[in-house]
Formats: C-alpha cells, sequence, structure tokens
C-alpha cells in the first residue's frame, strides 16, 4: 500500500500528513511535487493543506488547473481515494472532484481552533472506523472555508449521505451557534458520488497523536487504510458508480 | 487585431458578500452612511483575435475555465 502527499507551491501540511502517515499509521507515502506528477499509481492521493499559490484568484483555484490534478482526477475516476484536506479541500472542490465551493468566512476572518464535528457518514471509505453521530474534536485554520453549494446541490448531498462531517457542539448539536464559518447546513466534510473523495477543511492530521491533545483525526487516515486492505483500490460499488 | 476586453467577476446576486459587509462597516465608522455596497473584481486583458466576437469567446472560455467560479459567481464582458 502506498499513499502520496502532494506539494504545491505554498503548501505547508504536506510534511505534517506525511509523518502521521508514515510515523502513526505505518503507510509508506510519498511526497510528490506537483511538477513531477503521479509517475506510478498509487492506493490514495492526499492534497495537503497550507495556501497554494498564495490563494491567488481564489483558493485552490490556481492548483486545480495543474498538470498533476489531471492524475489525480484520473486516479479519482478509476476509483481511487482522494482527500483534500483545508487548501486541499479547495483544491478538489475547484477542480470538481466534489460539488460546491469553500469561500470567505461569514465573519471574514482567520479562525484557528479546535471545533466538534458531528460524524454524518460512517460507511465511506474515510469513515468507517467512527460511530455514527461521534462528535470528534479536530482543528480548523482557514479564512475561507465557508461552503456553499446551490440549494439542489446540498438536498442531493443530504439525499446520497454524502455530507461526511458538520460542525456542531461538544453535545453534537448542530446549529448557528457552533458554526464557526458560516457553512450552509453546517457542512464541513463531503464525499464525492463514488464515495472515493473527502473533502473537509478540518485537519485531521493536527489531531492524530496524543501529544496534540487530540486523536480523533487519525481514524480518517486508518479508515482509508481499513478500506484499501478490504478491497484493495477500487470497489465493487465505486467501479458500479463510475463506470 | 488587438483587444482590451474587461471582465467583471461578482457575487451572484444573494450571496452573502461578508467582504462588502466589512467595507460598509468600516466606512460607517468613517461617518458614511451607504445603502448597499457590492464589490467585483476586474480583469483587463489585451489579447489578439480575429474579431470582436472571438475575442468575446475566448473571454467567456477563460471565466468559465478558470476566472469565474459558476456555483458563487456572476460576469460579464465588454470588448474594445
Amino acid at each position: 500500500m502506498r499513499f502520496a502527499v502532494v506539494q504545491f507551491g505554498g503548501s505547508n501540511c504536506d510534511r505534517d500528513v506525511c509523518h502521521v502517515l508514515t510515523d502513526v499509521c505505518g503507510v509508506d507515502t510519498d511526497l510528490v511535487w506537483y511538477k513531477d506528477g503521479l509517475s506510478r499509481s498509487y492506493d490514495a492521493v492526499v492534497l495537503p493543506g497550507g495556501f497554494s499559490y498564495g490563494d491567488y484568484l481564489r483558493p485552490g483555484a490556481i492548483a486545480a488547473r495543474t498538470p498533476i490534478m489531471a492524475d489525480v482526477i484520473r486516479h479519482a475516476k478509476t476509483g481511487g481515494l482522494v482527500l483534500g484536506i483545508c487548501n486541499g479541500a479547495q483544491i478538489a472542490s475547484e477542480a470538481g472532484l466534489v460539488p460546491g465551493v469553500f469561500t470567505l468566512n461569514a465573519y471574514p476572518k482567520f479562525i484557528s481552533r479546535h471545533v466538534h464535528l458531528r460524524v454524518e457518514n460512517t460507511t465511506s471509505p474515510f469513515t468507517t472506523l467512527y460511530r455514527k453521530d461521534e462528535v470528534i474534536r479536530i482543528p480548523i485554520a482557514h479564512a475561507e472555508g465557508r461552503y456553499v453549494a446551490p440549494p439542489l446541490e446540498i438536498a442531493r448531498l443530504n439525499r446520497e449521505k454524502r455530507v461526511a462531517f458538520r460542525f456542531c457542539g461538544e453535545d453534537g448539536n448542530v446549529g448557528p451557534e457552533s458554526n464557526p464559518n458560516g457553512s450552509m447546513e453546517s457542512i464541513t466534510g463531503i464525499l464525492s458520488g463514488g464515495g472515493n473523495v473527502l473533502a473537509m477543511m478540518p485537519h485531521p492530521e493536527r489531531s492524530s497523536e496524543a501529544v496534540l491533545g487530540s486523536e480523533d483525526g487519525v481514524k480518517i487516515f486508518n479508515s482509508m487504510v481499513a478500506y484499501i486492505e478490504e478491497y484493495g483500490r477500487r470497489s465493487p460499488a465505486q467501479q458500479e458508480n463510475w463506470a | 487585431m488587438k483587444y482590451t476586453v474587461t471582465i467583471t467577476i461578482r457575487l451572484k446576486e444573494g450571496m452573502l458578500n461578508p467582504e462588502a459587509r466589512a467595507i460598509q462597516h468600516a466606512l460607517k465608522n468613517l461617518g458614511f452612511q451607504t445603502e448597499d455596497l457590492t464589490t467585483a473584481r476586474l480583469f483587463r486583458i489585451r489579447l489578439d483575435a480575429p474579431d470582436a466576437a472571438a475575442a468575446r469567446e475566448t473571454a467567456r472560455q477563460m471565466c468559465d475555465r478558470l476566472l469565474a467560479n459558476p456555483v458563487i459567481h456572476d460576469y460579464a464582458i465588454e470588448v474594445e
């Protein structure tokens, strides 16, 4: 099993993700410079956080149109797992891997703190190790993380159980008081139609070791590992979805 | 022919614009009362095209493929 973590100019969480995958999860991981492209087959690709291209134009907009993203899209379309974290989530949505957009926070400032998330989907390759409605604590660090999508798209995401995480209070209640950035329906983690792409604003790599105050995020990486061990690179369901 | 294409990109009607709200608030602190305020982004691009329609079409493709995000943006193109 081998993971790739893509480094764009301006990525700054690439080594953190690589450290967690390698040293905490025990997965062979390559840091791949975006100009090198995906030169081999990977079981999973992580688009890490940061400020690719200085957030010029829109966060993730320019990185989403680099040649390596054509490789990543191809990887996703053949059922490969893709996890986009923070700027990586913005890149994934700009690349059309998931619907909607992450844009300027309702109160337009940078927020860096731990938040609570409610796990809404426990059947995706990224969330099988969580319990339904489990409340987890993971930090966010963004100014442009407000999730926006057309109402029909939101309805579809709900119907197809493609909302992975919502912001919530410590008690698991979802509402405006526990929605730090004004995301529609407090959504902050969304899955692609095939379920094999997860885009999320919170940083699981910053909550994967006890020394960091929370280990709640590591289950995302470990879920991916468990999924790949069980189903290999692509599941029958995904083959059907992408056929 | 050389053309100058001016592209204006703004948030769709009804979209929350936190930037505009913050600017409006700052203007208020300076004593300016405003009824409404919106912001937009302007791109001025010099390019070569066979005619004005072709220049406009190129600009439209630029908007669709990079400059605008159709989920949240509308755009307007002027060619001169």
